[in-house]
């Protein structure tokens, strides 16, 4: 269950999501992905390394450069990937059960 | 704690399942459908219609922080108080296409309620879009709080 809690540690920070929506876009080296970023190079780095190692992130060589793909797969392996979509719902359920329990006080 | 909201997506289905229960006597909720002035709170948009019987329509509009209008429409087929609520929704300007959805309300207690929605896509492909989508959501955001960000430091 640890790689589990590794992925939404992964995707709950908001660099982070940013490299995934980048690279979703189209395969890049660390160079290029860094370039998007006024965070330091080595910061960025880790970022990565953080992301190759819970799979959402994909290596591939070609030629002397190294790219980084986006899993796709692995993002709809993960269990909770609706979570944002559930929690989208709760909080609009909360917020109706809220209104309706001051409605019915009136 | 057990999630009082849960969404049930089989792997290849084009259907989904929404339930919650609700600390609310099942006629409030309900009425959180029908009237217009609460779905436009909960729901945050606007109800430029809403018509509560069968072969009525409805048409909702939201605006986000920037201004841009979003607008939401479909068609009731069925409408019975405190029971059920069938009913197409589409999201105008998207690709999305049109969704079919069943609502039904059961009392659990003279307090409490349970809801269930029903969603049928067109394909599996456009389900698994829809469920992507606040997730997507998500990451734009954050893309875009940095671009501010980037934009301030130059």
């Amino acid at each position: 269950m640890n790689l589990r809690r590794d992925v939404f540690q992964a995707i709950a920070d908001p660099t982070r999501r940013a490299i995934l929506l980048l690279v979703a876009s189209q395969a890049m080296t660390a160079g290029a992905i860094a370039a998007n970023f006024d965070t330091a190079r080595p910061t960025v780095s880790k970022h990565l390394q953080i992301l190759t190692e819970c799979e959402l992130l994909k290596q591939e060589q070609s030629g002397r450069e190294i790219y980084y793909h986006f899993n796709a797969k692995k993002m709809k392996e993960v269990a909770d990937f609706i979570e944002p979509f559930r929690k989208m719902w709760d909080d609009r359920f909360n917020k109706l059960e809220d209104i309706m329990k001051k409605y019915k006080s009136k | 704690m057990e999630q009082k909201t849960k969404i049930h997506a089989e792997d290849g289905k084009q259907e989904l399942l929404i339930t919650r229960t609700f600390d609310l006597p099942v006629e409030l909720l309900f009425k959180a459908y029908a009237e217009p002035g609460i779905v436009e709170q909960w729901m945050g948009t606007k109800v430029l219609k809403l018509e509560n019987k069968r072969h009525g329509g409805y048409q909702f509009e939201t605006t986000d922080p920037k201004g841009n209008k979003y607008g939401f429409n479909g068609v009731i087929h069925e409408f019975v108080p405190n029971q059920k609520i069938t009913r197409t929704f589409e999201m105008e300007n998207t690709p999305f296409g049109v969704q079919l959805e069943f609502y039904e309300f059961q009392p659990l207690t003279d307090d409490t309620s349970k809801l269930n929605i029903h969603i049928v896509f067109r394909s599996v492909a456009n389900r698994d879009q829809m469920l992507q989508l606040p997730f997507a959501q998500g990451i734009n955001m954050a893309h875009n709080r940095l671009q501010d960000i980037a934009g301030k430091l130059k």
